[in-house]
């Protein structure tokens, strides 16, 4: 507008007059400036999901270089490329094309591998992400919704990848597609009719490749893409959830700006884990196909395992007893159909439901920006734990015959281990982290209460020994800490509220001033008393001159314990990077 | 009525410009905009979005020996994430021209089986020290602030106006009045509904035409042969030896349920052996035949331990016993593996007396029935 062009401050320089340009035409210096002063808390667990989301776009990335490749046909060739030892061996195109993919396309093995591994991390992270959302609560009111999407997308990672390692019709992944066909058909009234439909007849007919190709590269992915765009929007909406701590409340979000520092930090992680998934697919071998061979329906190898992924419920097939349900007219439901697909679906189900679930029980309809500690909420807390023991015990029944080969153990022992541990590890998981969840609370509440041990021993004048303890911030007139507990962490060591300087900088020689150090420390005012020049460490808590140590430390009179005893949550924000 | 239009956004009528889009720019004019400098204006803006900055320790002093220090660590990672991108692009590029060849051959050169370890150390290096060069980037050389956003909760009156416009739409295309519209509308959505989903019919087959579940290519007379299509013998297996044989069909060693187990019992075996009922006489002298494809997944039941004459499936752990009519002993499986009656023709090869008199491989529904 010539308004602005011709204004003081109009831009002088190329760029800035390329950006009036720019948003002369499309205005978006406003939403622009918004998203750049978007504030993002800072807290490590935070990063996990994002970690899922760049192992996304490594998936994007790698699986459209793959697809020039890859041809998702059954039709039988006899192999003639690099590979030697399965020259002339008959073999579907998708298998052949798997092998040429990685013998004869110049660094097409290195793609191959880094899809493999970003896959295993997609799933793995977003496994920990959701832990993360789960044991601090931040899946509570206004965030049903986001885990809701969670879930979906837990469960379509799943598929995606199950659909991804049946791809190359090897010997191993025909034998998961083996399974998933037996699976299908256990499915009680319309099992057969299910089978028909998703394979095209029997098994393995010729079609079955070619669906799950579809489904692999374009169905899934698409869905995944679009619930993950919703899943960013809420977030943006709803502003990310942060952890109790100084002048953090419901109604704000403490952090840093998004831009440079979140966009630098985040950027920093996307390559860090390119950087990861690059090297595990280059220096670490995985599903090495060429030594598996084609698929034959004849032909399995020990150990034949899924992803690990999949392997929970690997492990649930091996543990569930041998029971058929034989109903009136001969019909039966079979026993693999309550592991494989019932067990599942009740798992995930809950998993959805959780949110609503404890809103209900708690009767907790608040919304909720701030996260909890899980010693906090030890109900919860043992609830995830009890399931993860339950999914572990699944997880490692997944490779009973592994763990029994390596350590020598009786493959049967293995599968009894599994059965009695899946019942009987999940309420000892429960009762234990409910008891730890409660020590931790205490232990909290004692430091606030008594302060912290300065591993300062004193012998009192009638010979008692004491360990002098520092308050945390004012306290009554028994020397208790008049503190409460405010959800966040409470330092429990003395270099935690500033008991010591910081070491000078540098590593062969000092690269800042010794005086500017302690200069900055005071400036900070981080920590206890730190502006405090006449603090006592040794005085504090308990009463420095007499006073009744049997008493729990009753300060004396006119001593100063709370004066310069800065509370951890004092009116200023805590730095989160430290 | 004239023909020429002259109110205002026709031709010939005035224009104004209404207020601009966004910005509170009446508030602030040009001129003491640029009055302001950055950082002022950056706050401005910044609280303008709601978000305060609290507190903000400045990066390193220009010049001070902590600033150069980390400028030099920064500028070194990134060279070396540089470097490692160029590494990467004269591996990938180079072999096969002035490095040995990449693809990899038996006995071939060492190069080739390190190609990819290469070409992945050098990408995950450029990735890695750029992401580390960056991350230090913004801790010891950018200003690290806190900065403080509200969060605010939806609007009352968004939500009473918003309200209003629906309701009001709804009001006025009077659906609620005019029932016809209504119901031919939920009638047409199913209709259409149906329509949309209807061409997955497509995938639909009847699995009970012909009972394929139920059938294998066994039949009366078929040989039993070895991988290789070379028929076999009585006298062909020791005591205590497995073979997988095959229907001497065209393709059959590629058929997902005819693999069979022609099993040569030890004497000793075959003393305590107990058939199925109805079943004893399917083996041939010490020789029994069962299906190898498992009852409880469909995995080949390949494992055969004949000192305890155990079967076991690598997939699930199931168990068999051949003694007992390959019956399930241990894991998952619930049922016998199907045994394949056989005997020997005139000229001495073993063959199929008939087709398995059950379906082979996993149970399903109506499997009994069949």
């Amino acid at each position: 507008m010539a308004r602005t062009a011709t204004a003081p401050g109009a831009p002088k320089t190329l760029a800035g007059r390329a950006a009036l340009e720019v948003d002369d035409r499309l205005i978006v210096a406003g939403p622009l400036r918004r998203t750049l002063n978007k504030v993002f808390p800072d807290h490590w667990s935070f990063l996990l999901g994002e970690i899922a989301l760049y192992s996304f776009v490594i998936l994007l990335l790698t699986g459209t270089y793959l697809t020039f490749f890859f041809q998702a046909s059954m039709t039988e060739v006899t192999y003639d490329g690099s590979y030697a030892p399965l020259r002339g061996v008959d073999m579907s195109i998708a298998y052949a094309s798997t092998l040429d993919l990685s013998f004869d396309v110049r660094g097409g093995l290195l793609i191959r591998q880094i899809h493999h591994w970003a896959a295993l991390l997609f799933v793995a992270s977003i496994i920990v992400h959701m832990l993360r959302i789960f044991f601090t609560g931040a899946f509570r009111r206004p965030r049903e919704t986001n885990w809701l999407i969670g879930v979906a997308l837990l469960v379509l990672a799943l598929v995606e990848g199950m659909t991804g390692y049946t791809m190359p019709d090897d010997l191993l992944s025909g034998t998961g597609l083996r399974i998933i066909s037996a699976i299908i058909l256990s499915i009680p009234v319309i099992g057969t009719w299910a089978h028909w439909a998703v394979f095209g007849g029997d098994f393995v007919g010729d079609l079955i490749i070619g669906r799950f190709y579809i489904v692999h590269v374009l169905l899934i992915p698409a869905i995944i893409l679009g619930l993950i765009a919703v899943h960013l929007l809420i977030l943006v909406k709803q502003k990310h959830t942060q952890f109790p701590g100084p002048g953090r409340t419901e109604h704000n979000v403490v952090g840093s700006r998004l831009f440079p520092t979140f966009a630098g930090k985040a950027t920093g992680l996307l390559l860090v884990v390119f950087g990861v998934c690059a090297a595990l697919g280059g220096l670490v071998q995985i599903n090495p196909v060429w030594l598996w061979g084609p698929y034959n329906p004849a032909q399995v190898s020990a150990a034949s395992q899924p992803d690990w992924y999949v392997m929970f419920l690997d492990g649930s097939t091996r543990l569930f007893p041998a029971w058929d349900i034989y109903l009136p007219g001969n019909y039966n439901i079979p026993a693999l159909f309550w592991p494989t697909l019932v067990l599942p679906g009740i798992l995930f189900t809950l998993l959805a439901l959780y949110p609503f679930i404890e809103r209900k029980l708690t009767g907790d309809t608040a919304s909720h920006h701030l996260l909890q500690r899980p010693r906090d909420v030890p109900v919860r807390t043992s609830l995830g734990v009890m399931a993860l023991a339950f999914y572990v015990v699944l997880l490692l029944s997944g490779g009973n015959d592994v763990i029994a080969d390596k350590f020598d153990i009786s493959l049967n022992a293995m599968t009894w281990i599994g059965r009695i541990g899946l019942i009987i590890l999940p309420p000892i998981a429960y009762v234990i982290t409910y008891r730890i969840c409660l020590g931790l609370q205490q232990h909290d509440r004692e430091v606030l209460e008594h302060g912290i041990e300065t591993g300062v021993i004193r012998r009192l004048p009638h010979g008692e020994f004491i360990e002098v303890h520092q308050p945390l911030g004012p306290v009554d007139e028994h020397g208790h800490g008049a503190l409460a507990y405010g959800g966040a962490p409470v330092p429990k060591k003395m270099n935690q509220v500033g008991g010591a300087r910081r070491a000078i900088r540098g590593f062969f020689s000092p690269i800042e001033e010794p005086a500017a150090v302690q200069l900055e420390q005071a400036g900070e005012e981080r920590g206890l008393a730190s502006t405090d020049p006449q603090r006592e460490l040794t005085s504090s808590g308990r009463p420095a001159e007499g006073g009744r140590p049997s008493e729990g430390g009753r300060p004396s009179e006119g001593g100063r314990p709370s004066e310069g005893g800065r509370p951890s949550e004092g009116g200023r924000p805590q730095e989160p990077r430290d | 009525m004239t023909t020429h239009d002259t109110r205002p956004g026709s031709t010939g009528g005035a224009d104004t410009p209404g207020p601009l889009y966004g910005g509170p720019d009446d508030d602030y004019t040009p001129e003491q905009l640029a009055a302001l400098p950055p950082e002022e204006l950056d706050r401005l803006g910044a609280r303008y979005d709601g978000v305060e900055i609290l507190h903000v320790e400045p990066g390193p002093e220009p010049g001070s020996p902590m600033e150069k220090r980390a400028v030099r660590q920064v500028g070194l990672l990134f060279a070396l994430a540089g470097l490692s991108a160029f590494a990467f692009c004269v591996v990938y590029a180079g072999a096969g021209w002035f490095l040995p060849d990449w693809q990899w051959e038996l006995g071939s050169s060492t190069f080739s089986t390190l190609y990819t370890p290469l070409l992945g150390l050098f990408m995950a290096l450029a990735f890695t020290f750029f992401g580390i060069g960056l991350v230090l980037y913004t801790k010891k050389l950018l200003p690290h602030e806190t900065a403080v956003q509200d969060k605010h909760d939806g609007s009352h009156f968004d939500r009473v106006t918003t309200g209003a416009t629906l309701i009001g739409g709804l009001h006025n295309s009077g659906l609620k009045r005019r029932k016809l519209l209504t119901r031919s509308l939920v009638f047409m959505g199913g209709g259409l509904g149906l329509m949309l989903v209807a061409p997955l019919g497509g995938l639909i087959k009847n699995p009970n035409r012909g009972n394929p579940l139920g059938t294998t290519e066994w039949a009366e007379g078929v040989r039993l042969v070895r991988d290789d299509g070379t028929p076999i013998r009585p006298g062909d297996q020791v005591p205590g030896s497995l073979e997988t044989v095959f229907p001497a069909v065209p393709g059959g060693n590629h058929l997902s349920d005819a693999a069979t187990m022609l099993i040569r019992l030890r004497p000793a075996q075959q003393a305590e052996a107990v058939p199925r009922a109805g079943q004893e006489d399917f083996g041939y002298g010490d020789y029994v035949a069962y299906s190898k494809i498992c009852t409880h997944a469909g995995c080949p039941v390949s494992l055969y331990e004949q000192e305890t004459s155990r079967i076991l499936c690598p997939c699930h752990q199931s168990q068999f016993d051949v003694t007992q009519g390959a019956k399930p002993i241990f894991g998952p499986a619930t049922r016998s593996l199907p045994q394949l009656p056989i005997t020997v023709d005139d000229e001495g090869f073993f063959v199929a007396r008939s087709d398995y008199i059950e379906a082979v491989g996993p149970t399903y529904w109506n499997r009994e029935r069949i």
